[in-house]
């Protein structure tokens, strides 16, 4: 029992990461119906990011503590958020109104050049680097074998304080209405006088920034971060989005959760190789059974 | 000559082709390049099977390295587990008989992909392909009787320039006959709209299914001769970026553009070949290999679409069957 | 006996029900109308004869059978072709290739025969084109032949769409708006070859149109569809006559 809840523990704060990944595919799939291959490596660029920024003398002569967490915090999200919207502009852009599977394929290649540009030796090299410590890790709270660490508490906050922060901006602000509008109907959207484009560029921003935010939660629990590592959180996101239902921002975050304690149970229960097969166990059976996703919404398409 | 036995001549001259051809270059070509040649035709082999499935009917798969995959293995096991090395004759019908196992388990393994992901489009394909991919990946390296993530090592290099182009000119001959007959042109329908397609009667399903069928059986060959090249295999070598590498090749093509998607096929696998020789401020410009295909991926997206040589050329096929009978001179391909 | 009977026919999308329980018939070799203004649920009963969609409730007969639950492929193999309001041909293909893929059920090459092409490939291939110049002949599209499809003008595209549905060789024909673009010259001609098809291959046609003169022009039996319920059928006359039939064209001011 205290195993299990120790994996659940461990599970969510993994999930959590993933919620806030899974949320950016989310919010662009709802806008302009592609999936972003490239947001998991815009995710590794934070992590990248956070790294720069700790290494800087300023930082470091701050030390671990709540101001370097800050630093680090916002210059990763902002960083990722312009990664994002330069992306959109000069790679989705231009494909406006195209096959999505030219915009897919398009963001296969962003994906690629911005993995394999990392690794080149004057970029960010190709070994792993070692992500400093943001703040000291501490025990929190122990009963029996049950451990809940400092990072876990931050993660959690973090993560929450985000998804309300997100949920206000969609649901209380002009642009968030804008932004809902377009995920009904980017057409009418635009029609009804939207600047579609601004929504598009705020989509990615946000989008990107929340995954900044994930990359360094994730950065300070796995500190080791090499130009290949957004692959794998990137596609279990996706899939986490895709179990909530693509497109709907509640489903991102519970998918989130679910794959996360799936993963983690799955290792530690069965077999940590299975870890990742589990995950795309996942997305192969909801496609099959449910492919509107738990929270999604089906519907016919029309002829 | 008569253009009912044509097809069949063209495979003929392509094969004795590749039969006359392979004696010079096994006496003058020295190994590594003969390496690039083999690797060239195997990739020929991938990107035309994923032309089938992707090209011809529109279904985007992002698994193929997974079929490969699996003709690799099941191929490279029979020969060291279950046969053991052979010589003369007795080696090139086992050779033959593993590698139409692997191509047949793969076969299998695209009709189980093939039916569940039929419901799903585009993107959702798309990723479903990924995942079975990728599950064949993990599962691969979670079978230790076939060496794990270690892979299979010691196969005997049965693989030959003969056997490579042979099989290949054998795929081009169906992927064309095929697409070029009544029966086949609903391979193509099922691309350009499934709806209208169904109104007419063209059972997209079934079409579907035979192009995973068809070419994930030809990715199962291709990674049987490539086991059968490379001495060792691993589940890495077959990995959502191989996969993607295949795809690259069928759209640099041209979607559904045989020709096309061969020279892609050529381009890509002897560039980075080309690229090592080449140095760059002391630094080998195969590093920027990937930097370079993905900023040509984005910008072949953004600016030609349809391929290097993605143009149907349907006044052929017209042409074939004029009006009284007499056909009317005619380009050989698809494309 | 009658080759369609659509009996008690709904669809809903969600809270909107497009089609509200139509009961209708159409007779072998009978040529008929279905209109009403726009969003009535007119192509969405086409889309359910056709399997596209499957109805929320209701039955569908042909020659007897039900088909609901068939699949769109299996339905047009039962002899039910149509065509679309918004154009679906094949746009990478040509025009005979796409009138050719209307062949396909009826080829009895199939995949290895295809692939090896054995003499009888030859015959029925021949037997194939043949058949598609003859209707290509008959709708006056000889000359575009080898031209792609998508680069037709709009009424050839609408004829090239009729063709195809022909070469299925069906008992019932649907069409969904075939005028709709044509100038009157067309029209007319559109007219007479409607007629000409049914008289020529003995067949039913259910055709949905807004331009009042062709379907007043050519249809024997005119159903009218108003928020999906059916307000009126009869003859043109009557129909023309129904008060509920002008409030629902007035109140559209269409
Ligand atoms: N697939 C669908 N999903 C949701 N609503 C649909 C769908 N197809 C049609 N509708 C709705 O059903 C109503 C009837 O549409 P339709 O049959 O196309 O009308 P008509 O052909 O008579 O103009 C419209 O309100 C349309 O928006
Ligand atoms: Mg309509």
């Amino acid at each position: 029992m205290e195993e299990f809840l120790q994996q659940l523990i461990n599970g969510l704060s993994l999930g959590a990461i993933y919620a806030l990944i899974a949320l950016g595919y989310t919010m662009i799939y709802g806008v302009l119906r592609f999936i972003n291959f490239a947001h998991g490596d815009v995710f590794m660029i934070g992590t990248y990011i956070g790294f720069y920024v700790l290494n800087t003398a300023f930082v470091q002569s701050l030390g671990p503590g709540a101001e370097t967490a800050v630093i680090v915090f916002l210059a990763a999200m902002v960083g990722c958020g312009l990664l994002g919207v330069i992306i959109e502009f000069l790679a989705y852009r231009p494909l406006r109104n195209r096959p999505k599977l030219t915009v897919l394929i398009t963001a296969i290649g962003v994906s690629f050049f911005l993995e394999y540009t990392g690794q080149l030796p004057f970029v960010f090299g190709a070994d792993p680097r070692t992500f400093p410590t943001v703040v000291e890790k501490t025990t929190v709270l122990q009963a029996g074998g049950l451990v809940i660490d400092s990072y876990q508490i931050i993660i959690f906050v973090v993560a929450i304080a985000l998804m309300l922060g997100l949920r206000l901006l969609i649901m209380k602000t002009r642009i968030g209405t804008a932004l809902r509008a377009s995920s009904m109907n980017l057409k009418a959207a635009s029609l009804m006088g939207i600047n579609t484009n601004a929504v598009i560029s705020f989509t990615f921003f946000v989008g990107s920034a929340l995954a900044g935010a994930g990359a360094i939660l994730y950065a300070m629990s796995y500190p080791k971060i090499n130009p290949l590592m957004g692959i794998l959180p990137g596609l279990k996101a996706f899939i986490a989005a895709v179990l909530g239902g693509i497109g709907n921002i509640l489903g991102a975050a519970v998918g989130g959760f679910i794959i996360g304690a799936a993963e983690t149970m799955t290792a530690g229960y069965i077999s940590p190789t299975l870890r990742d097969a589990i995950v795309f166990a996942i997305l192969i059976i909801i496609l099959i059974v449910k492919p509107s996703g738990l929270f999604g919404r089906g519907g016919t398409e029309k002829v | 000559m008569s253009k009912k036995n044509r097809s069949y001549i063209y495979l003929l001259v392509g094969l004795v082709a590749v039969v006359g051809l392979s004696f010079p270059l096994e006496a003058s070509v020295n190994s590594y390049d003969m390496r690039i040649i083999i690797n060239i035709g195997i990739s020929m082999i991938l990107a035309a099977s994923l032309n089938l499935i992707n090209g011809f009917t529109g279904q985007f798969s992002l698994g193929h390295a997974g079929f490969m995959a699996i003709g690799a293995y099941t191929a490279s096991a029979l020969t060291t587990l279950v046969f053991g090395s052979a010589e003369g004759v007795t080696q090139e019908l086992l050779f033959l008989v593993v590698l139409l196992a692997g191509g047949i388990t793969a076969a299998i393994a695209g009709l189980l992909i093939g039916i569940p992901s039929l419901r799903l489009k585009g993107d959702y394909l798309a990723i479903v392909t990924l995942g079975f991919g990728e599950i064949i990946r993990v599962i691969l390296q979670n079978i230790e009787p076939l060496g794990g993530s270690l892979g299979i090592s010691g196969i005997p290099r049965y693989t030959t320039f003969i056997w490579t182009f042979g099989i290949l000119a054998v795929l081009i001959f169906i992927s064309e006959n095929l697409m070029r007959s009544t029966y086949g042109r609903g391979f193509l329908a099922t691309r350009d709209d499934e709806i209208a397609a169904e109104s007419v009667g063209v059972n997209t399903t079934k079409y579907k299914v035979i192009a995973f069928v068809i070419g994930a059986f030809f990715a199962g060959v291709a990674g049987g001769l490539y086991g059968h090249y490379n001495s060792l295999i691993r589940p890495l070598d077959f990995g959502f970026l191989k996969s993607v590498e295949i795809v690259v090749m069928v759209i640099l093509g041209g979607m559904g553009s045989t020709w096309g998607v061969l020279l892609a096929a050529a381009l890509l696998t002897y560039l980075p070949e080309a690229l090592r020789k080449i140095d760059l401020f002391g630094v080998s410009l195969s590093d920027f290999r990937m930097t370079i295909y993905s900023l040509a991926l984005i910008l072949l997206m953004i600016f030609r679409p349809q391929g290097l040589l993605g143009n149907f050329n349907p006044k052929e096929f017209a042409g074939r069957f004029k009006k009284n009978g007499q056909s009317k001179k005619s380009k050989p391909a698809v494309s | 006996m009658s080759l369609l009977h659509i009996n008690n026919l709904t669809m809903r999308f969600g809270g909107l029900t497009a089609v509200d329980a139509v009961t209708e018939t159409i007779e072998p070799l009978s040529l008929a109308g279905l209109i009403g203004p726009n969003g009535a649920g007119k192509t969405t009963v086409f889309n359910m004869i056709t399997g596209v969609y499957q109805p929320t409730e209701g039955e569908i007969l042909f020659d007897a059978l039900s088909i609901v639950g068939s699949n769109p492929h299996e339905i047009a193999n039962q002899g039910i072709a149509r065509t679309f309001q918004n154009i679906r041909l094949f746009p990478s293909l040509s025009v005979f290739d796409n009138v050719r893929v209307g062949f396909n059920n009826a080829s009895k090459t199939g995949l290895f025969g295809s692939i090896l092409q054995p003499g009888r490939y030859w015959t029925e291939e021949k037997e194939i084109a043949d058949k598609i110049d003859h209707l290509l002949g008959m709708f006056g599209l000889l000359d575009n032949r080898q031209e792609l499809a998508k680069n037709l003008s709009y009424g050839d595209q609408r004829r090239v769409e009729i063709v195809r549905a022909m070469a299925t060789d069906p008992k019932l024909l649907l069409l969904d708006e075939p005028a709709a673009g044509m100038n009157p010259t067309e029209k007319v001609e559109l007219m007479n070859l409607i007629r000409y098809l049914r008289d020529e291959f003995k067949i039913a046609i259910l055709l949905i149109e807004h331009d009042m003169k062709v379907v007043m022009g050519i249809c024997e039996k005119i159903a009218v569809l108003d928020h999906g319920a059916k307000i009126a059928s009869g003859t043109p006359e009557e129909v023309k006559n129904n008060p509920e039939v002008i409030k629902a064209y007035l109140g559209e001011s269409g």
